[in-house]
């Protein structure tokens, strides 16, 4: 594919709200995990909250949408400068010809569990949280719409936690079509009590901070995050999207094809794309989730497919897993990584599963990074590589 | 530096299916749309996701079997190997009914809540059982975009199928509302909606199409004698798709992409032989 350029981005995540915050976080090994105090009910589990959301008040013309997920949204497109950044491209192309695509596997239903919470005795929902728009999986790509003006292609993706991976893949082929001139992908997820005690129901939450790879690993921590990002066919700075892979395990709901055949197919399928062969992959930022399966199945198919001097890792010791939010944090995280020269380790592994090859580091390393790979991986064997270049030519 | 917003391609319907509860299965639904025949006066059962095992059907969301049927018809139609194809699937609101379930289960037990409604509750959860059951590694994804989820959802699968020049599945549905959740997310009955769009005309295309995006607001509405066949489901918006395939006759169908952005559709019908050439 011709190479895509990211002429912005932003993040708002447990471990920071904007990227030079997260970067220091990562340098630092600094988790942004904490005792879970979000839920009403109690639940012995560690979150990446982000801090702030409650306080998040939305200007008066976007009060229609308010709830914590599009609070969340507000805080991460007012990050890293991206508002200003996406009001000059749509200017530049015009409001129609700015495709807007983000992912979200559970929206704003946490404003729908509020109603639940707090149901008039007639069984009417209270008077505040009677905006439907905040009550249908398309909330969050309506309230970006809206945010940021435009008036062209708006969708809201939701393949579960590959959702903000794969809307890099959707912008590519509108702007290989010429449907668009540019695109605003991204994707916003946030705390609420379907997925905190719905993850528990498969007993796949940790009750400590979660350890990605560790051979005691006991589960996930289940985070929050938002962030955005700019594509256009070139731009004066920023990382380059070199390909993309998506692929379906056809195996289990929610439990990972036992050999990892759909996430081997997202990562050849992305690298095929790109024209470059696994040694060119410095670093990988892997789903690498802190579940049994997950971590063994991702590890084995990476050791089979690079080399040992490709690094790999996961970060969800920082930021917790962010579920369809996972994609565009990863993302950032490889955008922080090429630009720092830095690859991120594991933090909170202590002793690595047997599974895991030379590539899954520890610790933190000083590196050149000049191609990375992103993987996500979601419930329904939704997968999706993404595969990323600080130069447009690797 | 603006380019027109008109690039326009061509693509070819090889494959159909349509389920309402008086209009279940394409075959009894086109002579209805083109006003010659009546829809039956009783609802159908829901249909059999006969793609899953036998244990599983009983026990799928009303989601997955409605999205599941069509998704099964439109390959037949289409005479294509499910496992071949990418499929979209498109959906406004998800399964209401686990969104009731799970918003009802939070107030007081959470802890009880079952895994299996969990990990049903995802959007793409119609699509990972389609994979599943058919063995199908291709891509899929799951959208939505409110009123405007059969505008986005077409058009991907459109967008799809010319970039990689290859037949998609396309798949959209709605399911009926429960509970609280009623009052606020509107769908009544159970309406799905499928295609098999290609770049290539098929052994038997249904139709051709010019397609692009363009600026405006109006929507096609359904035919006065057809709404109340969908009236009231979140997908209603997908019947002037089927009405412009069952009457044959050349026109423009437009489908809301955002509030300001449409799908335009110039549908004709070559006949089959001028339609076997590209």
């Amino acid at each position: 594919m011709k190479p895509l350029r990211v002429t912005g981005h932003s993040i708002a995540c447990a471990a920071g709200i904007g990227q030079q915050a997260l970067a220091t976080a990562l340098h630092a090994r600094a988790s942004g995990l904490r005792p879970n105090d979000f839920s009403e009910h109690p639940l012995a589990t560690w979150i990446g909250r982000v801090a702030g959301v409650e306080d998040v008040r939305l200007p008066d013309h976007l009060m229609e949408w308010d709830c914590r997920n599009n609070r969340l949204a507000w805080l991460a497109l007012n990050a890293d400068g991206f508002l200003e950044r996406a009001a000059a491209v749509r200017s530049r192309y015009g409001a129609d010809r700015v495709a807007l695509i983000v992912g979200t596997s559970t929206s704003s239903i946490g404003a729908t569990e509020e109603a639940y919470r707090r149901l008039l005795p007639d069984g009417q929902y209270p008077e505040d949280l009677r905006r439907p728009i905040v009550h249908t999986p398309h909330s969050l790509g309506d309230f970006v719409r809206a945010a940021l003006g435009l008036e062209g292609i708006v969708v809201t993706v939701g393949t579960a936690c590959s959702s903000s991976a794969k809307v890099f893949a959707q912008a590519e082929r509108l702007l290989e079509l010429g449907l668009v001139d540019a695109a605003v992908v991204g994707g916003v997820d946030s705390l609420c009590g379907s997925v905190l005690f719905g993850f528990n129901s498969l007993e796949l939450v940790s009750p400590d901070p979660c350890r990605p790879f560790d051979i005691a690993r006991r589960g996930i921590s289940i985070g929050e995050a938002g962030g955005f990002a700019l594509l256009e066919r070139d731009g004066e700075r920023g990382p380059w999207l070199l390909g993309y892979g998506e692929s379906s395990d056809a195996h289990h709901m929610s439990s990972p094809h036992p050999e990892g055949l759909g996430a081997r197919l997202a990562m050849v399928a992305a690298l095929e794309r790109a024209g470059l062969t696994p040694d060119a992959v410095n670093y990988i930022n892997m789903h690498g989730t802190a579940s049994q399966k997950n971590d063994e199945v991702e590890a084995q198919v990476v050791a089979s497919l690079f080399p040992a001097t490709t690094r790999a890792s996961s970060t969800k010791g920082w930021t917790g897993h962010a579920l369809g939010a996972a994609g565009i944090l990863e993302s950032v995280i490889t955008f922080a990584a090429m630009e720092m020269g830095f690859a991120p380790g594991t933090l909170n592994a202590r002793e690595l599963d047997p599974s895991c090859g030379p590539q899954i580091r520890v610790l933190n390393e000083a590196a050149d990074i000049r191609v990375a790979l992103s993987n996500s991986f979601g419930f329904g064997g939704s997968n999706c590589s993404l595969l990323f270049g600080r130069g447009r030519d690797a | 530096m603006r380019e027109p917003a008109t690039v326009a391609h061509t693509a070819f319907v090889n494959g159909i299916a349509l389920w309402a509860p008086r209009i279940p299965g394409w075959n009894l639904a086109a002579p209805v749309l083109r006003g010659e025949a009546a829809a039956a006066h009783q609802p159908a059962p829901r249909p059999v996701p006969a793609v899953l095992a036998p244990t599983e059907r009983r026990r799928a969301p009303d989601t997955v079997a409605i999205a599941l049927e069509v998704a099964a018809r439109a390959c037949e139609s289409a005479g294509a190997d499910p496992r071949d194809l990418a499929s979209v699937f498109a959906c406004t609101e998800g399964d209401l009914a686990i969104s009731d379930y799970m918003s009802e289960m939070l107030v007081r037990t959470p802890t009880l809540i079952s895994p299996t409604r969990f990990h049903n509750s995802v959007h793409n959860a119609a699509a990972g059982y389609w994979c599943i059951g058919t063995g199908c590694m291709q891509p899929y994804t799951a959208l939505s975009a409110h009123t405007d989820t059969f505008g986005e959802g077409m058009l991907e699968a459109l967008v799809q199928a010319q970039s990689a020049g290859r037949p998609t599945l396309l798949v959209a549905y709605d399911i009926e509302a429960r509970g609280p959740l009623s009052t606020m997310a509107h769908s009544k009955g159970m309406v799905g909606a499928g295609a098999v769009v290609s770049p290539r005309a098929g052994a038997a295309s249904l139709a051709r199409i010019r397609w692009r995006a363009v600026h405006g607001t109006r929507r096609t509405a359904p035919l006065g004698r057809n709404a109340e066949l969908v009236a009231g489901n979140a997908m209603a918006a997908c019947l002037p798709f089927f009405e412009a395939i069952a009457l044959e006759e050349a026109r423009t169908v437009r489908f809301g992409l955002s509030p300001t952005m449409l799908l335009e559709m110039e549908f004709d019908f070559p006949t089959r032989n001028e339609g076997s050439s590209p």
